[in-house]
């Protein structure tokens, strides 16, 4: 039951749920961030919208730490190859990053209009640039990345930062972007009252089509215009992970047809689309509708992650300069001892941190509004 | 195999983010324990002051948490970054140590530290009061796992190589976790962090004293400061003495170059006090020596011998080439060799392994490696004397400083006479520096002490960078200084204008800036 191959799916199982809880509450919290300086017209307003998330955004943070820690600890081989081969990507990522925490934390620590404006934009591009930069990720691991392992099993990367932005992996940025602010919007408008929840109203009005036409436009391109490279030979799935133990030729048969070889993945795109498409419906609709609507529009992300998943299985990364290089899950993981630790640790402690992450959303939960923020002008962001 | 300036600039990139990342972790550890201790007399007296003193000095730390949380996630994309070869090597056994800070530690003080902020209406006292333990254990939780990483980059135990994967392996989760480095380091660091958050709050109290403004909160403020201050840097003292006990077995080429030990003395060794360090020479000018002191402190005897440099150089001459032949065999089970006699062989040297890959500098095949070019090796595998000498004392003779601050503030308050001293109170106030002086001086000792290796023994440092470009080392160098000399300037004009305005920044209508008469109440 705790055999080598099944902690090998196991963590790639865990990994999708660490992946899960990041985009859901991360996704809100760029979106909010990304929506700030449109919605927020005064300064009142965009300290409503700030406080939305300002109790809570750094504990969802964590989730994105954790996602590289448990890849780290994981699939070393893959922590290695995604963050240096994207050297300038990952550290566009980190630097977006550092607008946050002291956006949040200084923003309103002095009261002058211009350092104020000036942290609004800083948390913009905190909440906008990583959901972009991430959905080109996403793109190119659909799309594989130029990279080989020599002798040593030492990472070279053989590409560019330029090489990332292609055609389809700019769409799945932006598709990514479109998803991050749909959601903010609608935990805005779930939030807030008044004219910021008009203009969030607005926001998910105009967004959800939007994101939609862009998820069906990466859909078809995937399936009619992509590659996908297919194992020939490999080792068994309990042997030493090492990615020299296989063969893959570039081509295989297809996005299309390795979804028809166990059609019940579809699944994951038909929940991804329809998920977003009942938020979209629901969203508009009055105050009571709206915990449904976010609630479908995080099964629409959970849908999408899903849908990215299952298409690479069993792939982690593919490599197109040396198909050989490529990483899955089976040649890609830690040893079966450190699969193991990881995992009791992750039983024990996953559970622990939902219960009281809830506990502390429920303490903190309530509608925002420019009279509360007022009346605590002293102690909110 | 890379140019030693990508190496080069990678160290520096790692070494001046975890310096600068390093500025604000210790007062992170410090000041949650010392809002904890506050909060409690809140809790037990009901006396509003100190609730008070929570809100404020919770103003200031969370002006610091903001950049420890902004420069920490700088290293954890790094290890990805600018070590991918390390990454890969060590992320078994690495990897899981940071992924349960995340678990167990990360989570815990950034789910709870908004709670603690935003949750002062929203909880019972005892609630709220749960809520700052809390963070206060999850920050030192988080140095416990980042310890038990490091410590294991120090004294890499309960991990062996694996040929048919090319890496370290965890063999023993218990033997990582129970490294006794590990605990040295995790009470020694921890403790300097209470001792930093004391000192800060000590300091900005004396200056309130110093300027007659809010008395009350102040000498409070003082006295909490001041006993655990003391504490904990007797703790600080007490555990770095613990520390060059285990290196003494651990790490003996970083205590012989601390203490520029250059052969080995007759047991038990003296302890050089002070000395002008001469590595072309192999001698310490003007040294003052304390006879008998290292060789107690090393060892805890006084007829076991305390390993000098020469020595410890002789050590790894024979490691080096155990490791030629480990890596020979290596090549061989990689070329398909199996056979038991191999097996047995490399299994024989598999200790050594790292030795030989220090000849990678030099070689790229390893096993031709002629004497002179095995020699070189030998010294490289030594830390250089000075900077480690000179910084270790400059860490010894804060803490000792502290100790005398931390020691004449407890009694003085104790007798009730503290804010008449103003000599004690401008001592207090310039003390403010000294702990991370301290801090930054021992995070030195400790890793520059470890070079050339990332993990003693296993894995060079030149052979952990990523394969990177110098032009994208200098893309991120850049970065980094643009942005966090910005913060930094930020952070502490932030940091001033609080502490300038003080409680009064509360709001409550009963402190300086809000008030006609000043005094306390």
């Amino acid at each position: 039951m705790f055999d080598y191959e099944t902690m090998r799916v196991v963590w790639w199982l865990f990994i999708g749920v660490v992946a899960i809880a990041f985009a859901l509450t991360e996704g809100f919290d760029f979106g909010v961030c990304t929506l700030l300086p449109w919605v927020g017209k005064t300064d009142v307003e965009r300290r409503v919208i700030i406080n939305t998330v300002g109790a809570t955004w750094e504990g969802n943070q964590v989730w994105l730490v954790l996602l590289g820690g448990a890849i780290f600890a994981v699939w070393p081989a893959v922590y290695a190859t995604l963050f240096s081969g994207l050297y300038v990507a990952m550290l566009l990522v980190l630097f977006a990053l550092f607008f946050r925490p002291a956006g949040f934390d200084y923003r309103s620590k002095v009261s002058d209009p211009r350092w104020r404006n000036a942290w609004d934009w800083g948390l913009f591009i905190g909440g906008t640039l990583p959901p972009v930069l991430l959905g080109v990720l996403v793109g190119n691991l659909l799309l594989g990345l130029p990279f080989h392992f020599d002798q040593d099993l030492r990472v070279h990367y053989d590409g560019s930062f330029w090489g990332l932005l292609s055609p389809f992996a700019l769409l799945c940025g932006v598709v990514s972007l479109l998803a991050s602010t749909f959601h903010g919007a609608l935990f805005l408008k779930w939030r807030t009252e008044g004219a910021v929840h008009d203009r969030a109203t607005q926001a998910v009005q105009v967004l959800g089509p939007l994101l939609l036409a862009g998820l069906a436009v990466a859909t078809m391109w995937v399936f009619a215009g992509l590659d996908r490279p297919e194992i020939t030979a490999m080792a068994a799935t309990n042997a030493p992970s090492n990615p020299f133990n296989k063969t893959v030729v570039a081509v295989g048969s297809g996005w299309w047809a390795h979804f028809m070889a166990l059609p019940v993945m579809l699944v994951a795109p038909v929940l991804g689309f329809s998920g977003i498409a009942l938020a979209w419906l629901l969203g508009r609709r009055k105050r009571q509708a709206l915990p449904l609507a976010f609630l479908f529009s995080s099964l629409g992300l959970v849908g999408l992650l899903l849908t990215v998943g299952f298409g690479l299985y069993p792939f982690l990364l593919i490599s197109t300069s040396d198909p050989q290089s490529s990483l899955t899950l089976w040649d890609a993981s830690s040893s079966h001892t450190t699969l193991l630790w990881a995992f009791w640790i992750t039983v024990v402690f996953l559970p622990i941190v939902l219960l009281y992450t809830r506990w502390v959303y429920r303490i903190l939960w309530g509608s925002l509004t420019e009279a509360s923020v007022l009346k605590d002008s002293h102690t909110l962001y | 195999m890379f140019g030693d300036d990508v190496v080069m600039l990678s160290r520096m990139q790692f070494g001046l983010t975890a310096l600068y990342h390093f500025l604000f972790v210790p007062l992170t550890l410090g000041m949650t324990f010392i809002l904890g201790i506050m909060e409690s007399v809140y809790v037990m007296t009901g006396k509003e002051v100190y609730k008070d003193m929570t809100k404020y000095w919770g103003k200031l730390f969370g002006i610091n948490f903001a950049m420890g949380v902004t420069t920490g996630l700088t290293l954890e994309f790094q290890f990805g970054t600018n070590w991918a070869y390390y990454s890969h090597y060590v992320g078994d056994i690495f990897g899981p140590l940071l992924a349960s800070e995340g678990w167990m530690a990360f989570f815990l003080e950034s789910t709870f530290v908004g709670l603690f902020f935003f949750g002062w209406d929203k909880l019972t006292k005892v609630q709220h009061l749960v809520v700052t333990w809390l963070l206060a254990v999850g920050t030192s939780l988080s140095a416990l796992w980042i310890l038990i990483a490091n410590g294991w980059m120090q004294y890499p135990v309960g991990a062996e190589f694996n040929y048919e994967t090319l890496r370290m392996e965890m063999t023993s989760f218990a033997a990582v976790i129970l490294n006794p480095v590990a605990q040295v380091k995790f009470v020694h660091t921890v403790a300097a962090g209470y001792v930093t958050g004391s000192m800060f709050v000590l300091g900005i109290s004396s200056w309130y004293l110093l300027n007659n403004r809010d008395i009350g909160f102040a000498r409070r403020s003082f006295s909490i400061a001041s006993a655990f201050g003391l504490a904990s840097v007797l703790s600080v003292i007490v555990l770095g003495d613990e520390s060059g006990y285990t290196q003494g077995e651990t790490q003996k080429a970083k205590l012989a170059a601390i203490e520029a030990e250059w052969q080995t003395e007759e047991a038990p060794a003296s302890f050089t006090l002070f000395g002008f360090p001469n590595q072309a020479e192999q001698r310490t000018d003007y040294a003052v020596k304390i006879p008998y002191l290292l060789g107690l402190i090393a060892t805890r005897s006084v007829n076991e011998e305390v390993k000098g440099l020469k020595e410890l150089r002789e050590d790894n001459l024979v490691r080096i080439k155990g490791g030629m032949q480990a890596y020979g065999e290596l090549q061989k089970l990689r070329g398909g060799d199996h056979s038991v006699a191999t097996q047995q062989a490399f299994a024989e040297h598999k200790a050594d392994l790292g030795y030989g890959l220090l000849l990678k500098k030099y070689t790229e095949k390893v096993v031709d490696a002629d004497a002179a070019t095995i020699a070189k090796a030998a010294d490289d595998a030594l830390p250089k004397v000075a900077p480690l000498f000179w910084t270790f004392r400059i860490m010894v003779a804060c803490g000792f400083t502290m100790l005398f601050v931390f020691a004449l503030s407890f009694y003085y308050c104790a007798t009730r006479v503290a804010d008449q001293k103003r000599w004690l109170l401008r001592m207090a106030f310039w003390s403010i520096p000294l702990p991370w002086i301290a801090a930054e001086t021992g995070w030195f000792v400790a890793e520059f002490g470890r070079q050339p290796w990332t993990i003693s023994g296993i894995l060079p440092t030149h052979l952990s960078v990523s394969s990177l470009s110098s032009g994208q080392l200098w893309f991120s160098i850049g970065g980094f200084a643009l942005f966090y000399t910005v913060l930094l300037v930020i952070e502490l004009y932030l940091m001033v204008k609080y502490v300038r305005i003080g409680p009064s920044s509360l709001h409550t209508g009963r402190y300086c800036h809000e008030q006609v008469s000043y005094g306390s109440h």
